[in-house]
């Protein structure tokens, strides 16, 4: 043990984040100052500039059309949501929605992409595939770190740690959907002579549109689950309330206001679920 | 030979083709080695190692050896062999699907090695389409969006290619089904989905490999027939994969034979029918005339008879009635065959109240056995008076009607010439 001292890796790591802070810092302060702002013109100018009653009423209408008709669906979403609003949540119901759209849309707009190239390449996909492995298990937490580094506190750095947890799971699937079209159908597509971006949208994007949108589904569900942690470093919403109740040690408060990320976390899958069709299919 | 060689005679060639009609496909030494170090076992090619000693030695497996052939413009070209013996993988070749190990395609006299990818895709979109064996069609697409898929990569606008699309699915009959999804269609329809999307682009040669292979022999023979029937007004040059002699039999004007990747004979279908090249090609015709073509078991259908145990002159009259037969086999609880009686005979016998079969019998049955050769059933029937028997160990196995040996000689005609001749 003695022979090889101590690694300071920590400082290494150390050292890369304060160069990167400081290099970047204006980009970071862009990103902190003007998208911070524009999350916060979404959360509490549109969204919460609707009427409560509006709101529920359009998710309401808009989960029976996307359950297919059927009531299940439109019920929970319309009685959870007045049970959110009941319980004076409304706020900060719209402030985590905020949140996980974000950090969704981001995810995807990344993750696709990244699940296109490493479907493309034998070398990417080895390459990404312990990378995302990593992304995964490294607790959560830890994101919150650099996050504080690069953007300090508010609801971007929340966005920012929920993107590096929920984004592999569309590059995944993304890369397996497109891996999983059936060879016969990629020669069929060479053979009148696609090019490979017209392979790539007119056969294999939409023949994996099952695929990914499973994995944009678990994308959304793990953003969801983000949202506790990241109102540690000062994202607003739910997840800010089931902290208070911790440091007050009131069990009441905590539970209802977990109660509503539930809540929201059933809505979002189902409606992300009812989604996904694929043509063609019977 | 080097490539300077090879550019020489092939200039010459091509000056040749302005005078003369090229052949539109002409495959010259072309092998496929899979695995590693590929390039390196084509040295045991040159050696005349076989496909097995290749494997041992190398682990590489020869897709496809050393095949030669031309194709000429208009012909259906057959490419047959067993499961394995390198049909897909020469196909494949012909639209470098596949890059080969070594050797040539030329498409109207174009190397195919040579053209970059924007050409290659225009050869793949202007001379050559291509039908599969499981039928390659886009699930989610529509059967016009599929039938349309070629000519939509060619970048024509929306109109014209639905135009264009519409018309080939009225050509294979599926004019109605324009917005259905593959999925909703049975085999035989989602094949001529296929065949529908690779006419739309009016290429000049049709490759399918073993197109009607996973269909139903009724509707095999049926696309066989239509396809024919195509090819009698679009004159297409069409490259035939199957694995069934009886298939490139129909449908071939030539047939190349294929074993372990090496064509083994190249002819019409006569010519493999009366010269076998070799001990290989023998077996595999004799195999079809025996069993496939020309055999009782395959055109006899199911008997009617009368147990003579059970039955007398009444219920035997009332059996003919129904079925409007002028004669019947009797036959015993175990179905042995005794005879066969005819209608004046049983109503007769019928009128006078006999209760016994026996007496009214015929016994001069015309009898064959199962494996008779059809040939020796036709010069049977000629004078029969009633269907044939096909009888093994005294039981009845089924009759053959005159109808089937003409209907199952006109199916097989070109079989039939080619061992008369
Ligand atoms: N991608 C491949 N990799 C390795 N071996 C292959 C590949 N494709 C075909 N083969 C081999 O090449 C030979 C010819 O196959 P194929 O052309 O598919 O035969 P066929 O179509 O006549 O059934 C077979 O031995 C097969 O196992
Ligand atoms: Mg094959």
């Amino acid at each position: 043990m003695e022979l090889i001292p101590k690694l300071p890796v920590a400082d290494w790591i150390d050292a890369a984040t304060d160069w990167t802070t400081e290099t970047f810092e204006f980009l970071f302060d862009f990103i902190k100052n003007d998208f911070g702002d524009f999350i916060e013109i979404v959360a509490e100018d549109w969204l919460m500039g609707i009427p409560i009653w509006l709101f529920i009423i359009v998710v309401g209408v808009l989960a029976f059309f996307v359950s297919g008709k059927k009531l299940g669906l439109t019920a929970f979403s319309v009685i959870g949501l007045w049970f959110i609003a009941n319980q004076e949540l409304w706020e900060e119901l719209m402030n985590t929605f905020t949140l996980v759209i974000f950090a969704s849309l981001i995810s995807v707009i990344i993750g696709v992409p990244f699940g296109i190239w490493m479907a493309k390449s034998k070398v990417v996909e080895k390459i990404l595939t312990p990378i995302l492995d990593f992304m995964q298990t490294m607790p959560a937490f830890v994101y919150l770190i650099p996050a504080v580094a690069f953007f300090s506190i508010g609801m971007v750095p929340g966005v920012f740690a929920s993107v590096i947890f929920a984004t592999p799971p569309t590059v995944r699937f993304t890369n397996l959907g497109i891996r999983q079209v059936s060879h016969e159908l990629i020669e069929a597509s060479d053979s009148f002579g696609t090019t490979g971006t017209q392979k790539l949208f007119k056969v294999q994007l939409p023949m994996a549109k099952k695929t990914i949108m499973a994995g944009i589904n678990q994308t959304v569900m793990l953003a969801l689950s983000m949202v506790v942690i990241a109102s540690m470093i000062g994202a607003k919403g739910l997840g800010q309330t089931v902290i208070t109740g911790l440091q007050r040690a009131e069990v009441g408060t905590g539970f209802v206001a977990g109660l509503g990320i539930v809540i929201l976390a059933i809505i979002i899958d189902r409606f992300t679920q009812n989604l996904n069709t694929q043509r063609g299919e019977q | 030979m080097s490539t300077e060689i090879k550019t020489i005679k092939r200039t010459i060639i091509m000056r040749k083709e302005e005078v003369t009609d090229v052949p539109i496909i002409q495959v010259e030494n072309l092998s496929k080695i899979f695995g590693k170090n590929a390039k390196k076992a084509t040295k045991y090619l040159d050696e005349g190692l076989s496909k097995e000693e290749i494997l041992e030695k190398t682990g590489n497996t020869v897709g496809v050896n050393r095949a030669s052939f031309d194709v000429e413009a208009g012909e259906i070209f057959v490419i047959m062999g067993l499961s394995g013996s390198g049909k897909s993988t020469l196909v494949r070749l012909i639209n470098r699907l596949i890059d080969p190990t070594e050797g040539s395609v030329y498409i109207d006299g174009e190397d195919l090695a040579q053209m970059d990818g924007k050409n290659l895709r225009n050869v793949r979109r202007e001379k050559l389409s291509m039908v599969f064996q499981r039928f390659g069609l886009f699930p989610h697409r529509t059967v016009l969006e599929n039938a349309e898929f070629g000519l939509e990569v060619q970048g024509i606008d929306k109109n014209e290619r639905q135009e264009k699309a519409k018309k080939s699915l009225e050509m294979v009959g599926l004019g109605g089904y324009i917005h259905q999804f593959p999925g909703q269609l049975s085999g035989g329809m989602q094949q001529r989905v296929g065949l529908a999307r690779a006419l739309a682009n009016d290429p000049e040669v049709l490759l399918m490999d073993e197109a009607f292979s996973a269909l139903d022999p009724l509707i095999r023979k049926e696309m066989q027939d239509e396809l024919l029937e195509l090819q009698e007004s679009m004159k297409k040059t069409i490259l035939f994969i199957t694995h069934d002699l009886d298939e490139a039999l129909r449908i071939g004007d030539r047939i190349a034979l294929m074993k372990d990747g090496r064509i083994v004979q190249i002819g019409t279908p006569e010519e493999i029918l009366v010269n076998p090249a070799n001990d290989y090609v023998e077996k595999f015709v004799e195999d079809v005339d025996r069993s496939k073509v020309l055999n009782a078991e395959h055109i006899m259908k199911r008997p009617e008879t009368v147990n003579i145990e059970k039955h007398g002159p009444r219920a035997a009259l009332e059996r003919m009635r129904k079925e409007g037969l002028s004669s019947i086999y009797v036959t015993d609880t175990k179905r042995n065959l005794h005879g066969y009686v005819v209608a004046e005979d049983v109503s007769d016998a019928a009128k006078q109240e006999k209760k016994d079969l026996k007496e009214i019998l015929k016994t001069d049955v015309p009898k064959v056995n199962t494996q008779t050769p059809m040939q020796e059933i036709f010069d049977l029937i000629h004078d029969a008076p009633v269907p044939v028997a096909v009888v093994e160990d005294g039981k009845l196995k089924g009759i053959i009607v005159r109808g089937a040996v003409i209907a199952a000689l006109a199916g097989s005609e070109v079989n039939l010439n080619g061992i008369d001749s």
